[in-house]
């Protein structure tokens, strides 16, 4: 077979115009059948988008793209460049201690991307060497150990989806709907697949002395930020993990190692671990006395609150993504349970009068995001979307209104209600809550 | 020959039980990493516990050369007086207030345990220069700014033996085990509202709160 011919001498879009008008202006009398041939002295039609007619080739399908390792490790395709995490400037003193939210708006499925996740920090992201990064593990132990990075990968490792979140997460809709936008109201939580140890493992290669109750947590940022963990959740299902979405963790996730501690408030996820110890009682750090504990009306607070309760959002249609006129929509969403599985998501479009259940899409995964829509025909009038997850357990996700009754509306954490986004008819979508 | 494999696979299966089993139970059968000796974890171990100052160091520090210290590395951010520069945190105020529409949790209005106080300044603080304060140091600041919050008396000297024993005013307001779940909603499927009392109580439009610069990309978008 003879080499095809090198055809770029006739594909450039730009190529002086005049061969190509002609080209095109000919083609059309001859009709739809020939454009994009070669027949014209093998001088194929430059593609102009705005003809619809068929086939009609962008410029991107007469050139030949980038080669391989271009990117070497890739990017996102320049049009999604607004899919970024953001903060909200007037919320924190500075970007150190503070917060970036996930854009929920624009992610299609149960798994966040590593650059997208959200960010908690409380002294900035640390760049640490992993060479020089270790794990100390003592106090109420048999064998107090220093393990580094080589070390601790050598031990069985075990993979799974999780979802984090920061109690913080709706904070600012206690007292009212504030900030219009899914990102800001709901982006503080994602979920990836982690790779690393049990921390039961970790221990029970230490020995645990049966005098310990509780574990404190350390990691190697300016912070040192710390937490304490009662034993019992330590050999349940936490995992020392290194690994996120396959690769080695971001260094705003923890590089090169944190702790994942299923179903909890994200800040005791420890991040950049580099110290456990074991102890009889907790610790009271200041991440959990001044900071992560929940004030009540009476003034009283309730401390380690650690589960993150059943919560669920519809992500479509959301004030970033509004309605384009009448007509059939899937409404989608996210459910997800510090308990385990999501069990149900119900979904109104009339303010909570009428619920029907949505479909969840496997795998329904425990302590994981779970993704649900409904079909919606809409008929261009007002509509009030929300929806409502059951865990498993058949705790059901309450109103604020209903939270506010008992928590009043300074408590800051765990608001988990029900999201209402009020639809207009010009398709135009607003965060609202309800009375 | 059949059922020789079966128990051949049997036995192997129980081998390998039987291995994970011992290697679960006795600790040290990976025998990976090196054993943190006394010094290491002298090094590392710089945990307080809150309740009763376990894990305090040696050292002293006093209001005056707290106030001294204060000066040159807190107040910057935290105020002359605590009193909070921006959105940097108050340390000082807000007594009295939990119940408020607007409360002010402090070190003095909130804070449960003062050797916590020792233990994040020592591990968090200044901000940018994190956890290079020496012990002395760190104990003077901490009577400064309970000092500042009326807990302490101007002579008050901090040390691992005196810090246990300031009593914070909001010490027995915590519950420290979770109530939840404290909602009881029941998953009401069909007029479950009345629709006249659907009403809109709050929403965000026109409220001018969401940010419109906040990324990287949108800094370059016009305002």
């Amino acid at each position: 077979m003879r080499p095809k011919q090198p055809r770029s001498n006739v594909i450039l879009p730009d190529a002086g115009g005049s061969p190509a008008r002609i080209g095109r202006r000919s083609l059309l009398g001859f009709g739809a059948a020939l454009t994009g041939s070669l027949a014209l002295g093998g001088r194929p039609a430059i593609a102009d988008p705005s003809q619809e007619s068929p086939p009609a080739d962008a410029p991107w399908s007469q050139s030949m793209g980038a080669g391989v390792v271009d990117r070497p490790y890739g990017r996102p395709a320049d049009s999604e460049a607004s899919v970024i995490r953001r903060n909200v400037p007037w919320l924190t003193a500075s970007t150190e201690s503070s917060v970036s939210f996930s854009p929920l708006q624009d992610l299609h499925g149960i798994i966040t991307p590593n650059g997208l996740f959200f960010e908690r920090h409380h002294a900035g992201r640390p760049d640490i060497d992993p060479a020089q990064h270790k794990l100390m593990i003592h106090g109420l132990i048999e064998r107090p150990l220093l393990l580094t990075m080589k070390d601790i990968l050598r031990f069985p490792s075990t993979s799974r989806i999780h979802f984090i979140e920061c109690p913080a997460n709706g904070g600012m809709n206690w007292r009212a709907a504030q900030l219009n936008s899914l990102q800001f109201s709901h982006g503080m939580v994602s979920c990836a697949e982690w790779t690393g140890v049990k921390l039961s493992t970790l221990l029970e290669e230490t020995g645990i002395k049966k005098e310990a109750k509780w574990a404190m947590v350390e990691g190697a940022d300016g912070a040192h930020m710390n937490r304490s963990i009662p034993l019992d959740k330590c050999l349940d299902d936490c995992l020392v993990v290194y690994a996120q979405n396959g690769e080695a963790l971001r260094p705003e996730q923890g590089y090169p190692l944190r702790l994942v501690v299923p179903g909890w408030e994200g800040n005791v996820n420890i991040k950049w671990l580099r110290r456990i110890k074991l102890g009889e009682k907790p610790w009271h750090t200041r991440e959990e006395t001044s900071k992560y504990t929940d004030l009540m009306p009476d003034g009283t607070s309730r401390g380690f609150t650690w589960l993150m309760d059943a919560k669920s959002v519809v992500t479509f249609p959301c004030p970033e993504k509004p309605l384009d006129g009448p007509g059939l929509y899937e409404i989608r969403g996210l459910a997800w349970a510090g308990t385990g599985k999501v069990k149900r998501v119900d979904v109104s479009v009339d303010g909570g009068i009428n619920w029907q259940t949505a479909r969840l899409h496997e795998p329904v995964l425990s302590k994981a995001l779970t993704k649900f829509t409904l079909p919606w025909r809409w008929d261009g009038s007002p509509a009030l979307v929300a929806s409502r997850v059951i865990d498993e357990a058949g705790y059901v996700q309450p109103t604020i209104a209903e939270l506010r009754k008992r928590r009043g509306s300074n408590s800051i954490y765990h608001n988990n209600s029900i999201q209402t986004w009020q639809v207009k008819p010009d398709g135009s979508v607003f965060n609202v809550q309800l009375a | 020959m059949f059922s020789s494999r079966k128990i051949s696979l049997a036995a192997c299966a129980l081998l390998v039980a039987a291995g994970s089993l011992a290697r679960a139970a006795e600790p040290g059968s990976f025998g990976y990493g090196k054993p943190a000796t006394p010094a290491q974890i002298a090094g590392w171990d710089i945990d307080v516990r809150g309740e009763d100052g376990a894990g305090l160091p040696a050292g002293k520090g006093t209001v005056d050369r707290g106030a001294e210290v204060y000066a040159e590395q807190c107040a910057a951010c935290h105020g002359t007086f605590g009193e909070g520069e921006g959105r940097f945190p108050k340390l000082v105020g807000g007594v009295g207030s939990l119940r408020d529409e607007r409360p002010e949790p402090t070190v003095g209005s909130y804070w449960p345990f003062a050797p916590t106080l020792w233990d994040y300044i020592n591990r968090a603080m200044p901000m940018p220069t994190p956890h290079t304060l020496s012990s002395d140091d760190v104990y003077a600041l901490t009577a400064y700014i309970l000092h500042l919050n009326d807990l302490v008396p101007p002579e008050f000297v901090a040390d691992r033996n005196s810090l246990p024993k300031v009593k914070m005013r909001n010490r027995d307001s915590f519950i420290w085990t979770d109530p939840r779940p404290d909602t009881t909603a029941k998953p009401c499927m069909n007029a479950c509202v009345n629709a006249a009392d659907v009403r809109i109580s709050s929403t965000a439009e026109g409220r001018n709160l969401t940010p419109r610069t906040t990324g990287p990309l949108d800094t370059m978008q016009p305002k």
